[in-house]
């Protein structure tokens, strides 16, 4: 599903500042990855790129068959559109918009008609349990519930994979368990998601943990094993 | 471009959002838009209002009155009264080629005119021959003009002013085939000239003058010639043309050629020439202060926009990671800008228009007939020209929004 080959990326801001030094790393269709990491180890760089957030200075990456490299803007935002689920830290809902709105607006960039687009966005909220907050706004909702509603946002397009960017970051313990476990469904369903974190617990939940130091993958701890 | 129900949406609920700030950013272009059309319908008005003032007074004329002499001349002494006869109209029409048409006109004393027991006083007598028609024209509401048959026959037949008709015949019936009475002379009433006060005439106020044949004036008062009204054939200018009579007169008068005071002018090409370069003048300070508000309220719409846009970069940056391409982020800022610049021009468009009414319905007698109203074409004119400030100062907030990245959005935490 993800194929990285020798990533490099150095930010020139003032002084150049090599943040990827050479990534390779395979993930297969229906894995659950972790990257883990110091701040500043590169970590939210490899999943912008992963994301088609931001380039590469070299190598290669092929996202399910395809070659993401040096795309335009239109190209990179219609990748992302209909390849890609995001999941982020603060959740980055549109404030003045309701859950169904939310949920709906990568459809809405896709052309989806508004009738067809509030279907299917109810439906993805009836799948993170939603359905009686389709009309509540993000400030009326909890954390957790602001991030299942991201979750369902991330999947109404159908994407190959979920990246989720400290998803749990800015959770309690008790709905840091419910949105792991609504990951771990989506997983087990088939959906392949890698999840950036530096909680030890939540990245004991993927199937595997890559670990970044300095820009290099330092280990890849293998759970499955373990864990059958 | 989708630009459906749902891009009003989005517009409407990102305008909406700030409602103070859309407000007063859209006031700026409201208040420029309405102070143009405002200004300039307002212009319009008093410029119709003061064409109709000079309505068919011709602007290539001149006239010549006699005053008293101020420098002793050819054995006279100073202070000597004179006066232009007939022969001096037929040199100025023979030795003055420039000259188009010249023609004398006489006042007779002012009069009592009484019709029955009504009576409307200190009336002034005013006798001209038609082709003064054609300089300072009256303008006949009911009856005839006075023609060359009445003034070959000495008739005695006027033709009354407005003020005249109302204090004579205030029951509303027709004054025409009426004899009125002045100085002891019977006069059948003709015509009833329209003129209301302020037009501009010469010698006297229209409403209150009783105009009757030349030659019957000249036979029952035995008066001089008051005035010598001319005009001047295309191509030459009156300034120039005047100076050539007063030379004339002054040599078969007996008049210094010095003397600044026993022949007066007025100029009348000169006149309208002040009063064209007043309208170009106020038309140019209508378009600059227009104008200058109206940019002024574009910059306010373009500087607002770039806060906003500031403001919203975590927005666009995660509408951007969702998978908004650049082309729907300028759709968005764009036609936010022109909707706002658009509705508040509009409103503003709007708003003069109907103050505009209220001014036209309101105005007094002298604007009466004006059209205070801006020119249709001129509204849309307008209306373009909004669409290319709404775009213009959309322009820079809308670069700026499609320079962010998705990336850098999520860090502007």
């Amino acid at each position: 599903m993800i194929h990285l080959r020798n990533i490099h990326k150095t930010y020139h801001n003032g002084a150049d500042l090599h943040v990827l030094k050479g990534i390779d790393l395979d993930i297969e269709p229906g894995e659950f990855v972790a990257i883990m990491g110091a701040s500043g180890s590169g970590k939210s760089t490899l999943l912008n790129i992963l994301g088609i957030l931001d380039n590469y200075d070299e190598g290669e990456y092929i996202l399910d068959n395809t070659l993401i490299k040096n795309l335009s803007e239109n190209k990179a935002a219609h990748y992302r559109n209909h390849m890609i689920g995001f999941v982020f830290q603060s959740f980055n809902l549109i404030s003045f918009k309701d859950a169904q709105e939310n949920v709906a607006l990568p459809l809405f960039y896709q052309g989806v008609g508004r009738k067809k687009r509030n279907e299917l966005a109810l439906q993805q909220l009836e799948k993170v349990g939603l359905t009686n907050w389709a009309h509540h706004y993000p400030n009326e909702m909890s954390g957790g519930q602001k991030q299942r509603v991201a979750i369902a946002r991330a999947l109404i397009t159908h994407p190959r994979i979920i990246l989720a960017d400290e998803p749990t970051g800015a959770l309690d313990s008790k709905t840091t368990i419910e949105v792991m476990e609504l990951l771990k469904e989506l997983n087990r369903q088939g959906m392949t998601i890698v999840m950036v974190t530096h909680e030890k617990d939540v990245a004991h939940q993927a199937g595997r943990i890559v670990h970044i130091v300095d820009g290099q993958i330092d280990y890849i701890e293998d759970l499955r094993t373990t864990k059958p | 471009m989708r630009i459906d129900i749902d891009q009003w949406g989005e517009i409407m609920d990102s305008l909406s959002r700030n409602k103070t700030r859309t407000f007063l950013t859209a006031f700026g272009i409201f208040w420029g838009v309405f102070m143009l059309m405002l200004l300039m319908g307002g212009g319009g008005a008093l410029e119709q209002a003061l064409e109709k003032t000079f309505a068919g007074f011709a602007s290539n004329s001149g006239f010549i009155f006699s005053g008293e002499t101020s420098e002793p001349y050819a054995g006279f002494q100073t202070g000597r009264s004179w006066h232009m006869d007939e022969a001096d109209i037929e040199r100025i029409k023979h030795q003055i080629n420039e000259v188009e048409i010249v023609t004398p006109v006489t006042f007779g004393p002012r009069t009592n005119a009484t019709y029955e027991d009504k009576k409307a006083e200190r009336a002034a007598i005013k006798s001209f021959h038609e082709d003064y028609n054609k300089i300072d024209p009256i303008s006949i509401k009911e009856g005839r003009l006075l023609n060359a048959a009445d003034n070959n026959q000495r008739r005695k037949v006027c033709i009354i002013g407005s003020r005249i008709q109302n204090r004579l015949f205030p029951d509303s019936i027709s004054p025409i085939g009426k004899y009125i009475q002045m100085d002891g002379v019977q006069y059948q009433i003709v015509g009833v000239n329209g003129q209301g006060y302020g037009t501009i005439s010469i010698g006297s106020n229209p409403p209150n003058t009783v105009y009757i044949p030349y030659t019957t004036l000249a036979q029952i008062y035995n008066t001089q010639i008051s005035l010598i009204a001319y005009t001047v054939k295309p191509g030459y200018a009156v300034s120039d043309v005047q100076d050539k009579v007063e030379e004339l007169l002054k040599r078969n008068h007996h008049i210094s050629p010095k003397d600044t005071q026993a022949v007066q002018k007025i100029n009348t090409e000169a006149i309208f020439n002040v009063v064209d370069s007043l309208f170009k003048g106020i038309s140019i300070l209508v378009w600059m202060i227009g104008l200058g508000t109206l940019i002024a309220g574009a910059i306010g719409v373009s500087n607002i926009m770039m806060v906003t846009v500031k403001e919203r970069t975590s927005e666009i940056g995660i509408r951007r990671a969702i998978g908004a391409t650049p082309k729907d982020i300028l759709v968005q800022t764009m036609s936010e800008s022109l909707v706002l610049t658009l509705i508040a021009g509009i409103s503003g468009i709007c708003f003069a228009v109907f103050i505009l009414a209220i001014l036209e319905t309101n105005s007094d007698e002298s604007f009466s007939g004006a059209n205070f109203q801006v020119p249709f074409w001129t509204a849309v004119g307008t209306t373009l020209l909004l669409s290319l400030l709404g775009i213009l100062a959309g322009a820079a907030p809308t670069l700026r929004a499609m320079s962010i990245k998705p990336v850098d959005a999520m860090r502007e935490e």
